[in-house]
């Protein structure tokens, strides 16, 4: 428990926390409207940043609630460390599995444009003419 | 202000084995925290990884589509049609803004219960706790709005997902005549299909109905228009037969000036309003559902916290009311994938 903190400062803290995971979201929720907006389709660099800020906003909302309302900021350092060290394995499967998502969509539009290839027709096509397979029957 | 002790476990002094033969292991317990967080914060992991599972394979399967829907324009109602007052009638993540508000604040009560209990206050823990089922509560009522919104209004489900996104330029033919005109077709830009006959549904869907197609109705019949196709077994035997008579409108490609494109015959290529990706529904339903099971679990657990705190049980366990403790920290993790679910879903 944070007994570092007299009890009307850790009131005090809680409502300050609301206040900034509130207004940390109104902001994400403001990025989000600002890149679907209809002048940000001309500017991809626009909605990368924007999608970056909001991925960095959200990770320290999680850093928040994870420190402060689960006072995870007044365990042990050992405790803390063996519940978020095991998450860093998380990175390589996010690494991993957009990749293999990114390969998927090659692949089927590879798969679309095989389809609607035109296989070639008429008599002139292959090597090998039709009669040629034919067996004549001994008479 | 609290005695020392290995489990908030009570037992009475003649009942106490003589031998040391809980697992406590001696009088030091392991990061100085009691068996009953830290096998709640290894939980909360696990947890973790499951959620994360998921939320991975989203991206996966986001990265592997040509498209995805637009959250704006997927999650842009509110109830008592609040929507309305909008413009074009739509509130994007309006509402949703509002549920993450109630789970957020929800946790700040929470953590107000803990301190409370952490100063052996019963009645501030009683109160504190209320507040927060009533949150929970509040958070599972709108998610259950939306769900039904989106399946009854909207016609989203598991395997059927009418939210599709342009992924070329062009303009939409005239529903009626079947003639090219100049309302534009936007790559990247999301529509949502109606169903044929759903009187309701024609007006919601913003940019399809402009202009002078509003005194226009669509057939009902499944089949082939000139400017557009209705799904469903067709009178003569083509078609899917266990389809619903989704109005799928057609329109040709143009290059980003406008220009019509032209294939090598010299005919314009014309094509037909596609479904979103079937795994968006899956995934968000999945997802969202998963995550709203998490909510419930946690209010019924909650509840049953609450009242044994009411009925003083906590108090003669003296030690700081650990089990609001303990149900805190699972109640934040719900708020902590929020954060996670919140963001792919409707931010990004």
């Amino acid at each position: 428990m944070a007994q570092h903190l007299s009890y009307e400062d850790s009131v005090r803290g809680v409502w300050k926390g609301l206040g900034l995971l509130a207004l940390v979201t109104l902001v994400e929720v403001g990025l989000s409207l600002l890149k679907a907006a209809e002048f940000a389709e001309d500017l991809r660099i626009l909605i990368y940043v924007a999608s970056l800020l909001i991925i960095g906003l959200s990770i320290y909302k999680a850093y928040f609630i994870i420190y402060e309302f689960m006072h995870m900021g007044y365990e042990v350092k050992g405790l803390a460390m063996s519940v978020l060290l095991p998450t860093l394995l998380l990175i390589w499967a996010l690494i991993a599995f957009f990749n293999e998502g990114d390969a998927w969509r090659k692949s089927r539009e590879k798969v679309i444009y095989k389809d609607q290839l035109q296989a070639p027709t008429g008599g002139e096509v292959g090597l090998i003419k039709r009669d040629d397979f034919l067996l004549e029957l001994p008479a | 202000m609290t005695e020392e002790r290995d489990t908030d476990i009570l037992i009475a002094e003649d009942q106490k084995p003589e031998l040391n033969s809980d697992w406590s292991g001696g009088d030091r317990k392991p990061f100085r925290t009691s068996y009953g967080k830290l096998m709640m914060w290894y939980f909360l992991l696990s947890d973790a990884f499951t959620f994360a599972g998921f939320l991975i394979s989203y991206g996966a399967l986001r990265f592997s589509s040509a498209s995805w829907p637009v959250p704006d324009k997927v999650f842009a109602t509110v109830p008592f049609g609040i929507n309305e007052m909008f413009p074009n009638g739509e509130a994007p993540l309006i509402f949703v803004t509002f549920m993450s508000f109630l789970l957020i604040v929800s946790s700040g009560t929470m953590v107000r219960a803990v301190q409370e209990g952490a100063r052996e206050n019963k009645r501030g823990v009683v109160f504190w706790m209320l507040l927060t089922v009533l949150g929970g509560l509040g958070f599972l009522g709108c998610q259950a709005w939306e769900w039904t919104n989106l399946i009854a209004t909207e016609n989203m489900t598991v395997t059927t997902n009418p939210f599709g996104t342009y992924v070329e330029n062009g303009y939409y033919l005239d529903p009626e005549t079947g003639e090219i005109t100049d309302e534009e077709v936007v790559e990247g830009e999301t529509y949502l299909l109606h169903l044929a006959g759903a009187a309701h549904g024609e007006e919601a869907g913003g940019e399809e109905h402009e202009g002078d197609e509003e005194h226009f109705a669509y057939a009902t019949e499944p089949g082939d228009y000139p400017g557009y196709v209705v799904d469903g077994p067709r009178a003569d035997g083509t078609g899917t037969a266990d389809a619903k008579p989704f109005i799928h409108r057609k329109y040709v490609l143009a290059d980003e000036e406008g220009n019509l494109l032209t294939d090598e015959a010299g005919n314009n290529i014309q094509l037909t309003q596609e479904f979103g990706p079937v795994a968006f529904g899956a995934l968000f339903f999945g997802i969202t559902g998963f995550h709203g099971f998490h909510v419930a679990t946690g209010v019924i657990f909650l509840l049953i916290i609450l009242i044994n705190a009411g009925g003083g049980v906590y108090v003669a366990r003296q030690n700081g009311y650990e089990m609001v403790e303990k149900i805190g920290l699972y109640w934040h993790f719900v708020d902590l994938v929020w954060v996670f679910v919140f963001l792919v879903f409707y931010l990004l």
